[in-house]
Order: C-alpha cells, then sequence, then structure tokens
C-alpha cells in the first residue's frame, strides 16, 4: 500500500513537471507558424486532447465490451471512468476549436463534418453520464450504459476519417494525410512531447477516478449491510 | 495572443474543474466512511450483549 502510495506520489509530481516544461516549450521553444502567428500554438493542446479523448472512448467501447462478455464491475468502473475524462477532454477540444477558428476563419463555429460529428460525439458521452445518473439499480445502470458505450464508439471513427471523405472547413490531416501534409521537424518534438504529457495526465486521472470508484462501490455494499443489520 | 490566452486559460479551468470534482467526491467517501464507522462502533456493545 505504502509502495502504491509512493509510486502516485512520484508520478503526480512528474506529471506537473511535465505539464511545465510542455507550457515552456509551447510558448517559447516551437517555431511560430508563418500565415496563422501565435494563436497556431494552440494546436499542441487542441489535437492531443482530441487524441486523448479518442483513446479514452476507446476504454469506454473496450471496458463496456468486456463487461458485457464477463460481468465484472472492474470494467463498468473503467468505462465510467474513461467516459468522464473523455467528455472533460472533447469539452477541451469543442472550445479550444473555435476560439482558434475565430481569428483564423473568421468564424467561430460552421456545421462542417469534422466540427458536427465531434460535437454528437461530445453529446454521445454527455448522455451516456446522464443515463448513469437516472438509473438507480447497479446492474441495470451497467448494462445498460455498456450498450451506450459500444454503439456510441461508432461516432469515434466518423470523426477521425471525416476530413478524410469530406472536403471541410477544418485543415487536412497533419498526420498520415498524405504527400502535402506534415509538420516543421521542431513543431513536431513539441507536438509528440505534448501529446505524451496528455498520456500521462489521462492516465494519472484514469488511475485515480478508478480508485475513487473503487472504495464508492465498497461504501455503497458496506451501507447496504449496514442497513440489512439494523 | 487573447484567443491564446483564452484558450489556454480554458485547458486549465476544465482540468482543475476535474481534480476539484474528484477531490469533491473522495471528501464525500471519507465523510461516509466516518459515518459507516461510527455505526459500526454504536452496533458493537449491543451484539457483545446479545
Amino acid at each position: 500500500m505504502k509502495n502504491r502510495s509512493f509510486i502516485w506520489t512520484v508520478l503526480s509530481y512528474s506529471l506537473l513537471i511535465a505539464m511545465l516544461i510542455d507550457l515552456y516549450l509551447v510558448l517559447l521553444v516551437a517555431p511560430t507558424e508563418r500565415t496563422m502567428g501565435d494563436v497556431q500554438r494552440i494546436f499542441y493542446f487542441h489535437v492531443p486532447s482530441a487524441w486523448v479523448a479518442f483513446l479514452a472512448f476507446f476504454t469506454v467501447f473496450f471496458g463496456s465490451v468486456a463487461y458485457i462478455a464477463t460481468r465484472n464491475v472492474r470494467y463498468d468502473r473503467q468505462a465510467i471512468a474513461s467516459a468522464e475524462i473523455g467528455v472533460a477532454f472533447c469539452t477541451i477540444v469543442l472550445v479550444t476549436g473555435p476560439i482558434w477558428a475565430r481569428p483564423v476563419w473568421g468564424i467561430w463555429w460552421t456545421w462542417d463534418p469534422r466540427l458536427t460529428s465531434t460535437l454528437v460525439l461530445w453529446l454521445i458521452y454527455a448522455s451516456y453520464l446522464l443515463l448513469r445518473g437516472f438509473i438507480e439499480d447497479p446492474g441495470r445502470r451497467a448494462i445498460l450504459s455498456a450498450v451506450v458505450g459500444i454503439v456510441g464508439f461508432v461516432d469515434v471513427p466518423i470523426v477521425y476519417m471525416s476530413i478524410r471523405w469530406w472536403r471541410t472547413q477544418h485543415p487536412s490531416p497533419v498526420f498520415a494525410g498524405g504527400a502535402e501534409s506534415g509538420l516543421d521537424p521542431d513543431m513536431k518534438i513539441v507536438f509528440f512531447f505534448s501529446l505524451a504529457v496528455f498520456m500521462l495526465l489521462y492516465a494519472v486521472l484514469q488511475g485515480l477516478s478508478i480508485q475513487i470508484k473503487r472504495v464508492e462501490s465498497d461504501v455503497v455494499e458496506l451501507s447496504r449491510r449496514a442497513a440489512e443489520k439494523e | 495572443m487573447n484567443y491564446l490566452f483564452a484558450a489556454f486559460c480554458f485547458i486549465w479551468i476544465v482540468l482543475f474543474g476535474y481534480l476539484r470534482f474528484l477531490q469533491k467526491r473522495l471528501k464525500a467517501l471519507q465523510q461516509e466512511i466516518s459515518l459507516l464507522k461510527e455505526a459500526i462502533r454504536k452496533s458493537l456493545p449491543d451484539e457483545g450483549g446479545r
């Protein structure tokens, strides 16, 4: 137990230091983009947030499938923890995107396929969280939300592929986007560092949230037993 | 620069907001655990008396 708490302390401090280094790299080291200027630096948080949201929603999908297959509550806890984090990061994407768009496109929002499918993704997982709040019975809650977690994941590849399938206002892909895509090597280093920091942040938040949920279900079980005894 | 500042502020607000949400839940759990402890402590003499 002591060992675990030591690991958590080391991980949390490493994360804090990594976040400060990331901030320094993004603001002072990354080269300024020629046409957009400083506002392009939002990219180093906007894109990693989107990748973390995708990873989180994949974890929801995996946890939901595993829960339906095994009925082990561990997977349900994994799914709900990831859904919360995914919604938080998707919110960051949906807000930083328009903040970046306003000075570059001249508009805050447009109903193009990438933006619309991302908003739909946010709505799906926000409903997932709401649904869990409405159902009292833990078994029914876990099953129904697992179904939403599986069906909802269909939107993730649509969001990812939207800029490849349709002509959009959103820029075309920077990575794996064909001959004309790519990033300056210095920008690439900062981007991948930023991505690693966001992944670490996701891992820490996921671990914390799962621990809280485990204790929560233990407390509910103990309260139920105490009430039965009375 | 204003837009960049707004975006950064928002990111930090969301991250700290989520951490605050976890912290509040942890606090509520700690309260519930102490209530349970109290209930167990009270029920022990009764059980010993039986």
